[in-house]
């Protein structure tokens, strides 16, 4: 079975050491000082201006050990070196599948990354056009973008269905380590994956389980501001039966 | 919405809950979104509208200009619906030459409200065979979520029942600045609106969100109205997509029609002035 990816993971939580807990987080806009002193360093959304950790993002500022990053409201999806996203394939060319990864920029799958052998004549029997894929992203150049679909999880998606919410918002619905995917996932018994572009897969046994984690994840994705949010969550699964 | 296309999974999803009469906002399948009105939103038109039909949002501006009457009807006031699919409302659209689905929102906003002759054109005469009014409704998508063409007709008339004349001196000079209490012409109690249904598998929908218009296979827009306060009357229709449609088809959708507009109707006359 597909599980949940451990490459969202290893991007969003690669400095949290699990000793330090995050102090509470407050919203800061560009150009704000979150921090002061050589203690700090400026994590993703910050920078560093002399001694001082200044935001560059419009967010939430979080306090992790020594790093200050900021989890910004809105904002593009960038494609980066291991992240895990969820495309659709656009074109078939001689040597792999063009994906649509809702960037400025498609994506492109070699036919080496297929899980068994695939005819150069019949590559529509793997992948066709409009078929989604689970891919990581290998490789950003100004060449273009290398997905890679081996891995847990990875693959093309059958089943269920795909929708989008805002891809800032996606660290918070996986949550911490992972919380609040897995809270998700226990409750509803679907499913989920999420890729960093914004765009989740969900299949479950019925269309009704599948139709209350959709409406889950699009309650976490507005509510930006709350804290607590794991606790909400659990509130509003018990309310939303 | 972003810009990724409507992928098979989703598609054969949204027709298996269908056709169980689910829909990714809990609606049943005939079930049109809530949706407000706001009047004055242009400072410059002589009635204007926006009317936000769940996250879909259009404003819709009554212009009036004077000018010559067209030759085959000299004694009647001109008429005439413009628009485009402004990229600002959904990524989707780009900007250039009107396309077939910005033609299309115009044409048959305009069809619905000519055909049922809501404007009593014939009274904007100002003198025969030189000089007519001309009531311009231009229509601008702020935000696409489905269902443009039904917003649309309801902001075009609502925005329409705003409208008053500006002055107008003896040469036929107009001050724009100077609003007369005078109000465009318009028929008593009969107000036309569009309404489309989609076909995606054997169901049928209506209102539906960006991605339900994107799967769906078929679709007719109707305009129809309560013709002089009278019985439903059906003014304009037309057929889009690829899909076929059956007897059986039509059949239920002038069954559900008379409810939904009437379901409308009851809607927008909460926001009438």
């Amino acid at each position: 079975m597909k599980n949940f990816n451990d490459g969202n993971n290893d991007e969003n939580y690669e400095e949290f050491t699990g000793v330090a807990e995050p102090t509470s987080r407050t919203v800061v806009v560009p150009g704000e000082v979150v921090a002061s002193g050589d203690d700090f360093l400026a994590g993703e959304g910050a920078r560093k201006e002399g001694s001082n950790v200044v935001a560059s993002r419009y967010g939430l500022a979080e306090k992790v050990g020594r790093v200050v990053k900021i989890i910004p409201f809105s904002g593009a999806f960038i494609p980066r070196r291991n992240n895990v996203v969820i495309g659709r394939v656009n074109d078939i060319v001689h040597s792999g599948w063009i994906v649509d990864i809702d960037y400025a920029q498609n994506g492109f799958l070699p036919l080496m990354e297929s899980p068994r052998f695939v005819n150069k004549h019949e590559m529509d029997q793997f992948l066709a056009i409009g078929d989604v894929v689970a891919a990581k992203v290998w490789n950003v150049s100004p060449k273009g973008i290398d997905l890679a679909m081996k891995g847990k999880g990875l693959g093309k998606l059958e089943g269920g269905f795909v929708f989008r919410v805002n891809p800032s918002r996606v660290p918070r619905i996986i949550g911490r380590e992972g919380s609040m995917i897995n809270l998700i996932k226990e409750k509803t018994g679907c499913n989920v994956t999420i890729g960093q572009n914004g765009w989740v897969w969900i299949k479950g046994n019925d269309i009704d389980s599948e139709l209350r984690t959709r409406r889950a994840i699009e309650f976490i994705a507005e509510k930006v501001l709350v804290s607590g949010l794991t606790e909400k969550m659990e509130e509003w699964f018990s309310k939303n039966k | 919405m972003s810009a990724m296309n409507l992928s098979n999974l989703t598609k054969n999803t949204l027709n298996k809950m269908f056709a169980l009469g689910k829909r990714f906002d809990g609606r049943k399948l005939l079930e049109q979104r809530e949706f407000t009105v706001e009047y004055d939103v242009s400072y410059k038109a002589e009635g204007s509208a926006r009317v936000k039909l769940g996250k879909t949002e259009v404003v819709v501006g009554v212009k009036l200009g004077v000018g010559e009457p067209y030759p085959d009807s000299l004694d009647s006031g001109n008429l005439m619906a413009s628009g485009d699919l402004l990229p600002l409302a959904s990524p989707r659209f780009e900007s250039g030459p009107p396309k077939y689905n910005s033609l299309e929102l115009t044409r048959l906003v305009e069809r619905a409200i000519r055909e049922s002759h809501v404007i009593d054109l014939k009274k904007l005469v100002i003198k025969e065979g030189e000089k007519v009014w001309t009531v311009m409704i231009d229509i601008y998508p702020i935000n696409d979520d489905g269902a443009l063409i039904d917003a649309a007709s309801i902001a075009a008339m609502a925005a329409l029942m705003q409208t008053h004349f500006p002055e107008i001196d003896k040469d036929g000079k107009i001050d724009y600045d100077k609003k007369t209490t005078k109000k465009l012409p318009l028929l008593e109690n009969t107000i036309p609106l569009s309404l489309t249904f989609y076909k995606l598998g054997d169901s049928l929908v209506v209102d539906p969100t960006r991605e339900e218009e994107e799967a769906a296979d078929g679709k007719i827009v109707w305009g129809i109205s309560h013709y002089k306060g009278k019985e439903h009357m059906i003014h304009s229709a037309q057929k889009g997509m690829d899909a076929h449609l059956s007897t059986d088809d039509i059949t239920e959708m002038m069954k559900n029609l008379p409810k939904l507009y009437d379901d409308t109707l009851k809607k927008l006359k909460k926001f009438l002035k």
